[in-house]
């Protein structure tokens, strides 16, 4: 089911204001691809056009195409909530719905969009999500609890579970691990790897340790400076990226020169 | 200041960590009891009021305390004590009314009230006997109505406020015409609700359904305001996460947004029916009085608390005192229905925002 993105000269809008230029990229299926960059590089902007979030903010638009597996995203005619049903998103802070059980969170997808499931198979795909977000064992005997009460990785492997419940091509994930602890983030790292044996996943990190654990392509933003928009400045294997980058920049960002 | 912090040597923490002398923590309780026992003894002897007596106290404290803590402390501690003590006493100035009326009501209307006061009406009641069962449930139906009227709309505008309308021009204006309508005088919205019925149905027109016209007109500002807070401190967060599940706008504003704000807006929605559940003067011109239990609210006058309180006031009939003593009666009743409901908007605000609606 997982999907690969081609991403063509993306510029991006926030009313008046270009945020990100000219991004060009192809992403993977199967595969986890880091975006690191300094703070307002436009790495997260970028993220959330791949899904049509962006556009929650008023005002905010695209130029350029984003194709997944050939079918543009920013076709007109194309639902915006339709792709976000096949490109599931993680966000920074675990934001579990505080109204609803750990069992009701994980089928919020189904259960909001009032798709009627019966209780068997309802009851199978929460033990499915909660397995692949490995959380399963730790939560299977108090399903009916306020997601709210879990701890903060906890959370964020609940609101994994509630993006892959759903089956979606993509999981986008904005820097999943930076309110979590290290031994969190080992356990989210350890499901990302996990996770791209079915799925095409993109990660935000402002951890450059963690795009080199965990991704195969790293793609690095930047901007020439304040108010200025971000643009890709290169995208490779990560190895290469963090041993023998193509740009000077990207080589003194991944040393630890700037940013 | 480095000195202080990096450089210092023992003598100048030593220093910084000295004591200085303190009253003990009992003082102010020790010469407000002085203050009160002093007050009274003189108050007793010279024949003073009450007033008088409470007056001369809180003096005796507003003085005493500061002057005590300059003589054992220092100028700061003793401007703290004496600023404390004005702080205490313009409490007590202003709890003192409530306390005594509460005690007023308490004290005339407690005696009114027993199973023929709260079950009779007052028709065909002639002198003595009688009670305010047309009131109670006048007051009941109108206000139940006016808040049937007022919380979809009020709840709704709030959405829009908050979900739909951002900066908006409509929504900027608004949220203008509904701080506007915050301020309309009660006897403006019943002459309006009189003025909207009259044109539809007749002039001299008394309905109770036009009561609860009225009152909601004062109810609707008041559910805007709270609902656009309570909605506006959902976390952006949750809706964001409802969105990236494909969930659509209307079905995330009803099913994540509005469940997590539930508790805030029902407290909003029971301050409100507080609010408006004593008005009177929208009542006294459109849903008019009468001695008879109506409970058909689109048909004839309809009785409510405040305004059975007003005219068993003013127009006591051939026993003054026992109306006046219903008057009270009914305040009371009135009072506790209020207390209620704010106890009943506590609750519900302490309420945990889950509620699973399905669990396993």
């Amino acid at each position: 089911m997982a999907k690969s993105i081609e991403v063509t000269d993306l510029d991006i809008y926030y009313g008046d204001f270009l945020a990100v230029e000219g991004v060009s990229m192809r992403i993977a299926a199967r595969s986890v691809t880091a975006l690191i960059g300094p703070s307002g590089c436009g790495k997260s902007t970028f993220l959330r056009s791949l899904n049509r979030m962006h556009e929650v903010v008023p005002g905010a638009r695209v130029r350029g195409t984003v194709a997944v597996d050939g079918q543009s995203l920013y076709d007109a005619g194309v639902d915006p909530v339709e792709v976000r049903r096949q490109i599931g998103m993680v966000f920074q802070r675990p934001n579990p719905f505080p109204t609803m059980s750990i069992y009701d969170n994980v089928l919020a997808g189904s259960r909001l969009n009032n798709r009627r499931i019966a209780r068997a198979e309802a009851d199978d795909v929460v033990e499915r999500a909660l397995r692949g977000a490995n959380l399963w064992e730790e939560v299977k005997d108090r399903l009916g609890k306020p997601g709210k009460d879990l701890s903060g990785g906890q959370q964020q492997r609940l609101c994994i579970a509630r993006a892959i419940a759903v089956q979606p091509q993509v999981l986008l994930m904005d820097e999943p691990c930076s309110a979590l602890d290290p031994i969190s983030t080992a356990a989210i790292e350890a499901l990302i790897d996990d996770l791209k044996r079915d799925y095409t996943i993109v990660i935000v990190t402002h951890n450059m340790q963690q795009a080199a654990r965990v991704s195969q392509e790293t793609a690095f933003f930047s901007l020439a400076g304040a108010g200025r928009p971000g643009r890709l400045v290169e995208m490779n294997p990560t190895n290469k990226v963090f041993s023998s980058p193509d740009h000077a920049e990207t080589e003194a960002y991944v040393s630890g020169r700037f940013g | 200041m480095t000195d202080v912090l990096f450089g210092a040597t023992q003598p100048h923490f030593a220093r910084l960590v000295v004591r200085k002398a303190r009253l003990p923590q009992w003082a102010p309780t020790l010469v407000a009891a002085v203050a009160v026992v002093a007050a009274s003894l003189i108050g007793l002897a010279l024949g003073w009021s009450l007033i008088a007596i409470a007056a001369c106290a809180a003096v005796v404290q507003v003085v005493t305390l500061p002057v005590w803590s300059a003589l054992v402390e220092n100028r700061r501690a003793a401007v703290d004590r004496l600023a404390t003590s004005l702080v205490w006493v313009a409490l007590a100035l202003a709890v003192v009314p409530l306390v005594s009326l509460l005690q007023q009501v308490i004290a005339l209307g407690a005696r009114e009230i027993d199973g023929e006061f709260l079950t009779w009406s007052m028709r065909n009641v002639v002198g003595d006997g009688g009670g305010i069962y047309h009131a109670a449930v006048g007051t009941v139906l109108i206000t139940v109505a006016a808040t049937a009227i007022s919380v979809p709309l009020g709840l709704l505008s709030a959405i829009y406020l908050v979900e739909y309308g951002g900066t908006s021009r409509v929504a900027s204006g608004l949220r203008f015409l509904v701080d506007v309508m915050t301020g309309i005088p009660s006897i403006v919205a019943g002459l309006f609700a009189y003025a909207v019925f009259a044109m539809l149905l007749g002039p001299g027109i008394h309905l109770g359904i036009g009561g609860a016209v009225a009152l909601s007109l004062l109810m609707v500002p008041i559910v805007v305001r709270s609902a656009e807070e309570m909605l506006k401190l959902v976390p952006i967060e949750l809706r964001e996460a409802s969105y990236a599940l494909g969930v659509r706008k209307w079905r995330t504003v009803w099913h994540v947004v509005l469940p997590t704000a539930r508790a805030g807006i029902l407290t909003g929605v029971t301050l409100a029916v507080a609010r408006v559940v004593g008005e009177t003067a929208p009542l006294l011109i459109i849903a008019g009085a009468t001695d008879s239990v109506n409970t058909n609210l689109f048909a004839g006058q309809m009785e409510s608390l405040p305004v059975f309180i007003y005219y068993s006031y003013t127009q006591p009939g051939l026993n003054p005192e026992h109306a006046q003593g219903h008057a009270w009666g009914a305040a009371l009743v009135l009072i506790t229905i209020v207390v209620l409901l704010n106890l009943v908007a506590r609750f519900l605000g302490r309420l945990p925002a889950l509620m699973p609606r399905r669990r396993r």
